[in-house]
This record gives structure tokens, sequence and C-alpha cells, in this order.
């Protein structure tokens, strides 16, 4: 390599090398092993799994912690029945000069702030909003009806806010599919169905794969989606972290329920990538 | 199915209304947002009371607009200085981080680059309360071993740039590094042969190709650091920066003045979007 021919120059390694050491290390290792000790520690007594005993015993905190990861795994199930065919008729369906246009189109809504996107939803929703208020000066209600605060339309919120992270890489595998397949395959008898599950999906995979990863990541941490559109009881666990750290101002218990998200949060991406056998710097790309 | 294939029209139509309520599901709103901004109303909402710009221009009593809103504007101040101060310093690091994966060998390379890697599937919340243990941890120890107050470690516009950095240079470093694998090797081993240091090459050859992508992850860094919400929560002083301060007016009820503020924003990340698309598609 070019080292060798200039063995000299070295130090050109270390001007990249040491900031983004120092960014890993102070940023990301150091702060997740105190998050790894703050979780075992406790003021008085010093070492302790009181923290992680409490989860487990107190049942509203394990169980708003599996309804966070089902309801994640359904939204990103839901994501991807919807972002298939919209994929599908961008890369496919749609004539070459309506492509272009299509593709920003798909992309704007997602440069706006997800607060901005909630609040959309919110002011369209709710018992004073602009759906209410169309449907029931049209005459279809007799009285306004609260839509928002409840667990539909928390996943619809979650759903908007992360389908483009499954559409995007979707039409970046879909664009490589080459067309004469589905042809052969619609010449040989093979019926709509029949070519999806044998042809578009199958070669879909990796992007399917990443997709999925970004999405069910983005909702299990999203915050906002859940505490402005889901109703009192439909707790997401990190309002419980939230809740710990600022509200209790318990840091060790919020710790522990940090690191239990984060652990959930990677043995499920592992577990995909395995069952998968793909490698997380190539879905990355 | 695809283009050149027949298809019924039955199946045509209802793809089409597919397609259709794809994008009102995506734009209503948005679209709702913005026209409820001009609404001469006190409440986000219908009925329609006529068009007004009160809510941008608006000096009180009864009706205050974005442009009088001394909380609103200053909340944007602040997001903005932390927008410029991330968006900087993550396209240095980031930069140099693709310099490192892309042109050096080195020990453990595969652990580090899997390590940069990582904040892309770690929860924007917990960074956000990792790095405010850690600076409390920080903080604690220079103060009682070194007796030294320092203001960085607390809660505050210091933290709040800190943690966002620590990911949006991860993204920042996908990008150049992307463009830094298309780069032709040769053109450094001409320069290095017409006795050309390290430095001037990268000065002179190196950063001059990789521009495009290095601006164009600035301006990534810029938009995701405005909007960044989770990471900024736990991490937030007394200074909150916009996203935070939206949420509280929105959590707790609110006047059409963020319709304003949600107007001016869609308004110019779109501008920003469609600009940044479009340069982009340029310099391919």
């Amino acid at each position: 390599m070019m080292n060798s021919k200039h063995s000299k120059i070295r130090w050109g390694f270390w001007i990249f090398f040491i900031p983004v050491f120092l960014w890993l290390f102070l940023l990301i290792i150091l702060p997740h092993i105190e998050l790894l000790r703050m979780s075992f520690f406790e003021r008085k007594t010093g070492f302790t799994i009181a923290n992680y005993a409490a989860f487990f015993t107190e049942p509203i905190y394990w169980l708003t912690f599996v309804r966070t990861a089902t309801y994640s795994i359904i939204v990103t199930f839901i994501v991807l029945v919807i972002a298939l065919p919209v994929s599908f008729y961008v890369t496919k369906v749609s004539g070459f000069k309506v492509q272009g246009f299509l593709m920003v189109l798909l992309l704007l809504p997602f440069w706006v702030s997800e607060l901005i996107r909630v609040y959309g939803w919110m002011i369209l929703l709710r018992e004073s909003g602009v759906i209410n208020k169309i449907l029931v000066g049209m005459g279809f209600w007799n009285q306004p009806v609260e839509m928002l605060y409840n667990d539909a339309v928390m996943i619809m919120g979650l759903v908007y806010t992360s389908i483009l992270f499954m559409v995007i890489p979707i039409i970046g595998v879909m664009e490589s599919l080459d067309d004469s397949l589905i042809e052969a395959a619609y010449d040989l008898g093979a019926k709509k169905m029949v070519i999806w599950q044998k042809i578009i999906i199958p070669h879909c995979m990796p992007g399917i794969m990443s997709g999925s990863i970004v999405v069910f990541m983005l909702v299990l941490g999203s915050y906002l989606t859940p505490n402005l559109m889901g109703g009192k009881n439909s707790l997401w666990f990190t309002q419980q972290i939230y809740n710990q750290f600022i509200t209790y101002f318990n840091w060790n218990q919020g710790a522990a329920f940090g690191f239990l998200l984060l652990l959930m949060s990677s043995g499920i991406i592992w577990v995909a990538l395995r069952l998968t056998g793909q490698q997380l710097s190539e879905v990355v790309k | 199915m695809i283009r050149s294939l027949p298809k019924s029209n039955a199946y045509k139509a209802t793809y089409s209304i597919f397609i259709i309520l794809y994008f009102l599901f995506l734009f209503a709103p948005l679209f709702v947002t913005c026209i409820l901004a001009f609404n001469d109303s006190m409440f986000p909402s219908l009925p329609w009371n006529g068009f007004t710009l009160d809510w941008f221009t608006g000096a009180g009593p009864e009706k205050i607009g974005i442009f009088n809103d001394k909380i609103n504007l200053r909340s944007i101040g602040v997001s903005f200085r932390v927008a410029v101060a991330v968006s900087a310093l993550s396209t240095v690091v980031g930069t140099c981080a693709a310099f490192l994966f892309e042109q050096e060998d080195f020990k453990f390379k595969n652990l580090l680059y899997f390590l940069m890697l990582a904040p892309l599937v770690i929860p924007g919340v917990i960074l956000g309360i990792s790095i405010l243990l850690f600076s409390n941890l920080a903080g604690i120890f220079f103060e009682e071993k070194l007796g030294m107050d320092v203001k960085l470690f607390s809660p505050g516009t210091w933290l709040v740039i800190m943690g966002q950095f620590s990911f949006i240079t991860t993204f920042v470093a996908l990008v150049v590094g992307a463009r830094l694998k298309k780069f032709d090797k040769t053109l450094e081993e001409a320069a290095y042969n017409l006795g050309a240091n390290r430095f001037e090459v990268i000065w002179f050859i190196t950063l001059k190709f990789l521009r495009p992508s290095i601006i164009g992850g600035a301006a990534v860094a810029f938009l995701m650091s405005f909007e960044n919400f989770n990471t900024t929560l736990f991490l937030v002083g007394s200074e909150a920066t916009l996203p935070i301060n939206l949420y509280l007016q929105v959590r707790d009820g609110s006047t059409p003045v963020i319709n304003a503020i949600s107007f001016l924003l869609i308004l110019s990340t779109s501008i920003f979007a469609v600009a940044n698309l479009y340069f982009s598609k340029k310099e391919e």
C-alpha cells in the first residue's frame, strides 16, 4: 500500500486516527460502560441487581417492555406490506418520466421533522380537529369523535414516521431486478402472487432486511409518536426510561431499563441478521 | 404487472388508487398544517375564518406571530447554533473517519469500523442517557479530584452538541466514505511521483474530489441536528432547542403559531432538500 512506499508519513494516519478514536472512545464506549455500571449500582449498598429485579417483579415494567417489542414488530410488518407495492410502482410500473418526480415526492415529507408530522396528524384527528369538523359539517356524524389517543392511531403514526426507511432500501434493490425475469414468468403462465413470491421478494431480500432493521430500531426507540398520539394506556418503554430519569430522578433504575432496551434491540437485530445470513456492514449500505 | 406486460383495467385502477391514497396519506398532515397557519382563528382547526398573516407578523396582545414570539425565536436560535456546531464538528471527524477506513490499514480496523456503525443501531434515547450519565461522572470527578466546576459536563448546549455529534458523525462518515471508494488512486500516485507529500495530495487532490460529498454530508448533519429530539431530550439544559420547545407546546395545547413555524420549516427544508438533490444529480 501507500504506507510502505512512504513509510515516513505515518503521521497522516494519526491525524485521522486520533479524532475518530476520541469520538468513539469518549462518546460511545465510555458512556455505555458507565450505563452498564450505573445499572448495577445503588447509592447506599453499592453493587446490586435490584434494578434488574425490579424490572421482572413489577408487571408494569416488563409488560410495557413486551408491548413495545410486540408493537414494534407489528409496525415493521405493516410498513413492509405497504412499502413493497409502493416501491414496485415507483420502480417498475410508473412511466419513466414521472419516476424522478415520484422519488422526490416520496422523500420530501421525511425531511420535515417528526414532531411537525405528528402535529399534522394531531390537528387532523383530534376531537376539535379538521376531519371531525368536515364530517360533522357534512352530516356524516352527529357529534365529533375523539380519534386520537388510542393504540390504532399510534400504530398508524409510527408507520407514517418510519415508512421511508423501508421504501428507500427496497427501491434500491428493486431497480436491479431484471424485467425479463418477470416477463418470462408471466409468459410461462405464473400468477401475480407466484411472481411476487418466487421472483420479486427473494430478489429484494437484502433491501427488505436493512429496511426492517432500521424501521424496527426507530420504532422501538421512538418517544414522540407514542407520547403524543397514544392514549393513557399506550405506554412505550422509552417513556419508562424518561420517567425514571426525569420524573423520579432514579438514574440507576433508568440505566437498567436503558440497558435492557439496548440489549433487546441489538439482540433482535442480531437474530434477524443471522437468520438471513447478512452482515451489519453490508446492511447499512 | 410491469410496464411491458398487459394488465387488466381493474388491476390498473386499483393500483393507481392505492398509490394516490398513499401520497394523500403522506401529504395530508403537512398540507393541513400549512393551510391552517393562515387561518384567522385562535385554534389550529376549522372553521375557516378568513386569511390572515397574524400568526407570522402579529404583535399581540391577542395574537403573537412567530416574528414577535421571543421564546420560539430564541429556541430557533439555539437550534441553529447547535446545528452549525454539530455539522462543522461531525463533518471534520466524519471525513477523518472516511479516510481512516478507506485509505489506512491498522490492527483492529474491523473492530473500530463496527464501533463506528454502532450508533446506527443504538436507539437515540439510550445514547442520550448514557452520555448524560458519563458526563455527570466526569463532572463529579473534576469537581472532587481537581476542584474544578466544569460547566461543559452539566446538561446544556454543549452536551446537546456532543450527544448529537456522537451519532451524526457516522452518517457523514458513510456519505463521504462512499465517495472516497470511487476515487481513482492513480491520481494520488501521479501527484506523489511529481513530488507532492501526503498533506498536499489530500489537500489539493482528494479533498477536491470529495467536495460534493462533504457538502452533502454537512447538509444532512445540519438537518439531522436541527430536528433531533430523542437524544437531545435528556441532555438539554435551560436553553431548549426548537423540537423540545415545540413538543412542550404541542403536548399542552397551542395556538396556530406552531403552524406558522411548521410552515416556515416545511418551506425551508423543501427548498434545502430539492437544492441538495439538484446539486447531487448535477455532480453525478
